[in-house]
């Protein structure tokens, strides 16, 4: 089954005069995990917002679930379905605690009082953030913040999430944190991903990669098949996983390495290469 | 200007129940000239160190010295030393307030430099936009609001160096930018390194930005340096920072799978240095099965 479908999407935010995604055509299966990469600018952002109806197309259609987004009378039901988490963990916070601040989004469309606690309790222990339902926010890390905001945007019990640049604003560890997290509800919960990022090892770990550059899709594969085309990758303003250079720059030299995305992979193929007779 | 601390302690909040210490007796010298990094987690004390440098946090207990300027003394001129140490924020561009770059730009100008007059001020905004690859012309007269992301940010950054600053403080610079655009920028750092700012200071997370950018680098943990050197001699004691909790670069957790198979490499842990250093093995090996 089909979470979204874009069918030849245009959206400008100056009237017709440049478009900030301009064709796009895409399909996110259910239960997927789908990175988003492209240059700042090249429409990563207005594409996450199409998604749920904060912005609607001017030519095309988009569809969740089945559901048209340029429907008013369904942008409610799109919003239950299709959450957003964004940036600045700063600018998502409502209330002054942990709990209220997971109950809002469950309150707005009037789930019954009981069913709103079960429903933080599940939020916060998929986020594992149990033990800070009496907290403030304001005092918690930057990787804490952007749990609280996917919990909160799991209270609503959506089937897909959207990531538009949520780990850049956090150190590593909060970077960690998250993707964690997020890579747990795709596998444990079948929640469909779509991760808008500027961290290839992010992509990486997702199933599927696509490429924007100047509003249109340019790419669209498995991320090993994406990096493999290392030049025209470089075309869109996007570089390689390190890794993946360190062995580009080994081949260029003669040696004989497999492919390598990863740490990992890397010393793995520099070994068996060294090590050959 | 040689910076020197020596035993810097911090208290946020003393005498409070929120009271807590964020520096607990730094010691660290940076010479004039170098391209230093300062690496550590969120709460470790390295903006709160950084903060100390132009005097926006007072020092409360040890020693700091910027250049002639005795940070712990009572009395510091204090306006003289900011113009001279230039602090660069996170996400400057979300500091941009005036009606146009121009403006903005001249801000600092106005303040540190009563002596100029409207000619020079206007000469030595067009030199820090054209310094930052901004075209003068093109921008001037326009809102900071109208240009992209990329833009701004630099706007930001040309905004603090129009006042000629010895040294250039930069708290993640590259955050939030798309990876080509985290090039550009560090390019960038580069050339304003050494004839406009004699001495860069980034603090980063980016571990790989850190290796192959800086000339030495100070990791900060729980309000102390707990390791500091050119990035070659901190990579190399990768086991370290993992037991911290930080990051290592790519090149660095690739040489300690290898060293753990029995191959070693002396490496600077830049990507070229390190590709170099496998390569020569490997033709070492293909030299010995030729014979």
């Amino acid at each position: 089954m089909e979470a979204v479908r874009f069918e030849n999407v245009k959206y400008s935010y100056d009237g017709g005069e440049s478009y900030a995604v301009n064709g796009v055509s895409l399909s996110v299966r259910e239960g997927e995990f789908l990175a988003v990469l492209g240059r700042n600018g090249s429409g990563k952002s207005t594409l996450a917002k199409l998604v749920n109806a904060l912005l609607v197309p001017a030519e095309g259609r988009v569809f969740v679930e089945g559901m048209d987004t340029t429907d008013e009378k369904l942008t409610f039901e799109i919003r239950k379905r299709a959450g957003m988490v964004f940036q600045n963990p700063d600018n998502q916070t409502v209330a002054s605690v942990v709990e209220d601040d997971v109950a809002f989004g469950p309150e707005n469309i009037g789930v019954p009082r009981d069913e709103i606690g079960r429903r933080i309790d599940f939020a916060l222990n998929a986020v594992g953030m149990q033990a800070f339902r009496d907290a403030a926010p304001s005092r918690l890390s930057g990787g804490q913040k952007q749990r609280i905001a996917i919990a909160g945007v799991l209270a609503v019990r959506p089937d897909i999430m959207i990531l538009d640049e949520s780990t850049a604003m956090l150190d590593p560890k909060g970077r960690r944190e998250v993707m964690e997290v997020v890579k747990k509800l795709n596998k444990e919960q079948g929640m469909t991903v779509i991760l808008i990022t500027h961290f290839m090892d992010e992509a990486l770990q997702a199933e599927r990669a696509v490429v924007m550059h100047r509003g249109e899709v340019v790419m669209n594969g498995t991320p090993e098949e994406i990096f493999a085309r290392s030049e025209e990758l470089e075309t869109f303003g996007l570089t390689l996983p390190r890794a993946a250079l360190v062995c580009k720059r080994l081949r260029a030299g003669g040696m004989p390495v497999a492919e390598a995305f990863t740490a990992e992979e890397l010393a793995e193929a520099i070994c068996a290469s060294l090590q050959r007779d | 200007m040689r910076i020197v601390a020596k035993g810097l302690t911090y208290t946020y909040n003393p005498k409070s129940p929120f009271a807590s210490q964020a520096l607990k007796g730094v010691d660290l010298t940076i010479e004039e000239g170098e391209f230093f990094g300062i690496i550590g987690h969120t709460g470790s004390g390295k903006s709160t160190f950084v903060q100390h440098l132009n005097a926006l946090i007072r020092v409360t207990g040890g020693s700091l010295q910027v250049g002639e300027y005795d940070l712990a003394a009572k009395k510091c001129r204090l306006t003289e030393l900011r113009s001279k140490v230039g602090m660069v924020f996170q996400y400057p561009e979300y500091q941009l307030f005036a009606e146009t770059v121009e403006k903005d730009v001249a801000f600092g100008l106005k303040n540190f430099r009563k002596d100029l007059d409207e000619a020079d001020r206007s000469a030595a905004v067009r030199a820090a936009l054209e310094t930052v690859g901004l075209d003068y012309e093109e921008v001037c007269d326009k809102s900071p609001f109208e240009l992209s992301g990329g833009q701004k940010r630099r706007v930001a950054i040309a905004g603090v160096i129009v006042t000629r600053p010895e040294v250039l403080i930069l708290d993640e610079p590259a955050a939030g930018l798309d990876p080509l655009g985290k090039a550009e920028l560090m390019q960038l750092l580069h050339s304003i390194h050494g004839d406009w700012c004699k001495t860069v200071i980034i603090v980063s997370h980016d571990m790989d930005e850190i290796a192959e950018n800086c000339t030495r680098a100070a990791v900060f943990s729980e309000g102390k340096v707990v390791l500091e050197g050119t990035p070659a001699e901190i990579f190399r004691r990768a086991h370290e920072l993992i037991l911290l909790g930080l990051d290592i670069p790519v090149t660095a957790k690739c040489a300690l799978m290898l060293k753990e198979r029995g191959i070693c490499l002396d490496t600077d842990f830049t990507c070229g240095d390190f590709a170099d250093k496998v390569l020569a093995l490997w033709r070492a090996k293909e030299g010995g099965n030729a014979q």
